[in-house]
């Protein structure tokens, strides 16, 4: 009786035991990475190389480095919710920010840390058309043509989708000679051709291209490498502006947890290789644009030459572009009043 | 109606279940649905009602609302046909149709998602037809409607047809007999015996929608003022790290999803009682 | 065959029956049967190379390890309950039924999103209990405690609603009169009561299953994403998607569709067992009472 008992539990048990066991003989050593949407490709890169580097460095560490990613904002929710990130990479330094104001897990002075603002890669915000360019896209006072269709995600949920605001806003500040009313009519015209508003720029790439909605999507320039490559050089085709907005997406070691890890060296070294020649070299691999000046210049036919502004220069920083923009009753919400 | 706590039965166990539901109840539910109740008293009274009446938010509570109302009056008109052909009739496959009603209720919501509006955008099988009609459907609030109905499919044929199941022969035999018609017979005996299921029906699928998000999202469009939905809207105001906006208009969904369950089992224990006398 | 007035009277002219007919498949194929095949369609659009390839990806592995790992913790808990809230709803008369019944009916109704964000203030670092599991080093958020909790709470009325009304049809005669034979109190219950709402409670537990594996909104929201550790197999086939692996997406998703295929089958079968054995019983007290 006992027995099959027994014999009957015995499933059960093992049926648990099988499923936790990965948790349990984990290797040696865990990072977590806790990152945006598009940066998934790169990380699984630098991941594996990384790994293979620390191995031989540390003599025979195992690392497992895990990947989250998801929307900018979300992720950083989740941090400051509790999600273990060794390192953060995310796409705005508002949400590193925001995970040292609201969690104190970082030092508020965390962007002077690594070189370069801490962003090791920059990007810029560009425009994918359909090919041969049917609409004749050109700049961006193509995009406010009425009867146009521009796909880009809800700047409130995606922080790719800040970007393309702040990039169409400064370049028509600098047409109208500073003239905020102009910037403001230029941005209300281009939203009110948006018919999609995803929460993410993924979503609005697989709108643009899966459904087939939309003239133009505005994108990451990384993304719009990605976009072609993946999913058809024969029916898309990346159109350049003169002046776009130079994007730093950051990186930054999480204090409190990589303490109570006992992680920091490991995660600093992972960091710190981001800038290393063979980090800059994957990033370039990755279509992002990369720090290192010499090694750029082997990547000099991939990006084309654009006029770049920073969001400092032209807007003050991420808290007052935040402020001023992207708050709720901010210039966003009232364009849609 | 009845006052005292409990009526004497001989039956044991009344204080473990009760204390056992209770305890589970307020562990998994209560407590944690105080919680936001309680984020939200951070919020003075007039911050509280500013938050969640500002133009976008309204907006986005006339979508939720009437998208949920009209997909639940569809459903209950198509429910009641199709609770109807599937207890009345035989035709081949029916077994099949009866089983795979629940699937709306079975299938993940990203999934229905992403299935409904690969279906219904413009190069979609039934997109490709109805644009050329000039309808549009994906990234319009006729977008929403359409994964409403999706998923709130089942909850009207499922109250309804055990009701028809249970009606019984002799009462319209006796219809006919008087020299009822049938739409006669259909419209005073048929109908009024289903129509407490299928209000039931119609609120649990109206409830139902009120929440809806996984598969609204990638069929909505999201513009604001336009095809936002109001959990969307909780979602915006979370990953911008404002956390009591949030939780403020989840507070007023709460409640009225309170209200309207609490009008359901009322009605259920009201039409009880009449059917009782 | 005689067709006699009367049961002509009682159902429709041929052309109504068939006009209902084809109105409810009509209904069914544009918001059912389509959608269905259009997830098959565009899971072997690129082959079954691709479509086997997506499943037995070590991520995918891992996350239909943990969505079945969270139904099986999250099924059990909300049968307990049910059975428990159905013995006190049904076979006893107490002040404030209507608003226990709405309380336990309120997940039902609660968006997943909202369902997310109460377990977040609750757990969350910045939540109620966050420092103190902090502290004591106890992970419930974006870790799988925290996922079983969510998938309880939109799952937590199927059982109790499945029973409530079956046990409140079954009255309790036959417990008061087990008893008064003097059975035991847990007696009644394992021998009257459990072989009677038998068939109830297993259709329960199908329907309670099946959501358990599907739920997406409010474990997105408690999840973390982490690939291969806190994905479920509905956030698994987010990802896919925002990836640009369309097929393996809904492959993925293929697999949730089977599964949920499968339980609408196992429920199926339940229904038509119940009724044999429902029949069969009537013929027996026909027979007794003949």
């Amino acid at each position: 009786m006992i027995k099959h008992l027994f014999q009957r539990l015995s499933i059960p048990i093992l049926t648990f035991g099988l499923l936790t066991a990965p948790a349990l003989r984990a290797a040696d050593l865990t990072l977590l990475n806790v990152s945006y949407d598009p940066t998934r490709e790169l990380y699984q890169d630098v991941n594996r190389a990384f790994s293979a580097y620390w191995k031989t460095k540390s003599g025979g560490d195992n690392l497992t480095i895990r990947q989250s990613h998801g929307g900018s904002g979300k992720q950083g929710r989740a941090v400051i919710d509790g999600l273990e990130a060794d390192v953060v990479t995310l796409a705005l330094a508002y949400d590193i920010d925001a995970i040292s104001a609201k969690a104190g897990l970082l030092p508020k002075d965390w962007q002077q840390r690594l070189p370069n603002n801490s962003s090791p890669y920059t990007s810029t915000i560009v425009f994918l058309v359909r090919k041969g360019n049917p609409k004749g896209i050109k700049d961006w006072d193509d995009l406010i043509k009425p009867g146009l269709a521009v796909i880009t995600p809800n700047p409130k949920t995606s922080g790719g989708a800040r970007w393309n605001y702040l990039a169409a806003w400064g370049y028509a500040l600098h047409r109208n000679g500073n003239d905020e009313v102009k910037a403001r009519e230029f941005v209300t015209k281009l939203f009110k051709n948006v018919p999609v508003l995803d929460s993410g720029a993924r979503g609005s790439t697989t709108t643009f291209v899966e459904r087939g909605i939309g003239d133009v999507l505005l994108a990451w320039e990384n993304e719009a490498f990605l976009a072609i490559k993946e999913l058809g050089p024969d029916q898309f085709e990346m159109v350049v502006p003169v002046e776009s907005i130079l994007a730093e997406p950051p990186v930054a070691l999480v204090d409190k947890v990589v303490d109570r890890h006992g992680t920091r060296p490991v995660a600093q070294a992972y960091l710190d290789y981001l800038y290393s020649d063979d980090g800059q070299t994957l990033i370039g691999k990755h279509f992002y644009r990369p720090r290192n000046p010499a090694i750029a210049v082997r990547f000099t036919q991939q990006f084309p030459t654009i006029k770049l502004f920073t969001i400092d220069e032209v807007f003050g920083g991420w808290q007052q572009a935040q402020q001023t923009h992207f708050a709720d009753g901010g210039i966003f919400d009232q364009i849609y009043q | 109606m009845q006052f005292r706590l409990k009526q004497r039965s001989v039956l044991p166990g009344f204080n473990l279940a009760l204390g056992y539901t209770l305890l589970y109840m307020s562990l998994i539910v209560l407590i944690p649905l105080s919680a936001a109740f309680i984020k939200t008293a951070d919020l003075t009274w007039t911050e509280f009602w500013a938050v969640v009446t500002t133009p976008r938010v309204l907006a986005s509570y006339r979508l939720t609302f009437g998208a949920s109302l009209i997909a639940a009056l569809i459903n209950v008109s198509a429910g009641l046909v199709i609770a109807w052909v599937l207890v009345r009739y035989s035709f081949p496959g029916k077994r099949l149709v009866d089983a795979m009603v629940d699937l709306p209720f079975a299938l993940p919501t990203a999934v229905a998602g992403i299935a409904l509006t690969a279906l219904y955008a413009s190069n979609g099988w039934i997109g490709s037809v109805l644009a050329l009609i000039g309808i549009k459907v994906a990234f319009t609030p006729l977008g929403v409607v359409v994964a409403l109905v999706f998923i709130s499919l089942p909850f009207v044929i499922r109250t309804v047809q055990p009701v028809l199941e249970d009606l019984e022969a002799e009462v319209e035999e006796a219809a006919a007999c008087l020299g009822a018609t049938r739409w006669q017979t259909f419209r005073w005996i048929i109908f009024p015996a289903v129509r407490p299921a299928l209000l039931t029906g119609f609120t649990l699928a109206f409830a139902r929608c009120i929440g809806e998000y996984g598969s609204v999202i990638f069929i909505a469009g999201n513009l604001p003022m336009v095809s936002e939905i109001t959990p969307l809207l909780i979602v915006t105001k979370l990953e911008q790290y404002d956390y009591r906006g949030a939780t403020a208009i989840a507070v007023v969904m709460l409640v009225i999803s309170f209200l309207l369950l609490l009008l359901i089992n009322l009605l259920q224990w009201w039409s009880r009682q009449r059917h009782a006398i | 065959m005689l067709v006699s007035p009367i049961q002509r009277a009682i159902t429709e002219p041929p052309i109504v029956r068939r006009l209902l007919i084809g109105l409810t498949l009509g209904f069914l194929t544009l918001f059912l049967f389509l959608p269905l095949a259009a997830v098959f369609y565009e899971a072997l659009r690129k082959g079954l190379g691709v479509y086997f390839a997506a499943l037995v990806d070590p991520d995918a592995a891992a996350a239909i390890r943990l969505t079945l790992l969270c139904a099986m913790i999250a099924v059990p808990l909300n049968l307990v309950f049910g059975i428990a809230a159905a013995w006190a709803i049904a076979k006893f008369e107490f002040h404030g039924k209507s608003v226990l019944i709405t309380l336990i009916d309120l997940p039902f109704a609660v968006s997943p999103v909202i369902a997310g964000l109460i377990y977040v203030l609750m757990f969350g670092a910045q939540g109620w209990l966050g420092p103190w599991l902090a502290a004591h080093d106890i992970k419930i958020l974006f870790a799988v405690p925290g996922i079983v909790l969510a998938t309880v709470f939109v799952t937590f009325p199927f059982i109790a609603r499945e029973l409530i009304p079956l046990m409140q049809e079954q009255g309790i005669e036959e417990e008061e009169a087990a008893l008064v034979l003097g059975a035991s109190g847990w007696q009644t219950f394992w021998r009257i009561t459990l072989p009677n709402i038998k068939w109830g409670l297993l259709y329960g537990v199908v329907l309670c299953t099946a959501r358990a594996m599907g739920e997406f909104g409010a474990v997105s929201v408690v999840s973390g994403h982490i690939r291969g550790a806190t994905n479920t197999l509905p956030l698994q086939v987010e990802i896919l998607y925002n990836e640009y692996q369309f097929a393996a997406a809904f492959a993925v998703a293929s697999l949730l569709t089977v599964l949920a295929l499968v339980m609408l089958a196992v429920k199926a079968l339940i229904e038509w067992q119940a009724h044999q054995t429902r029949r069969a019983a009537l013929a027996a007290k026909g027979e007794t009472e003949g």
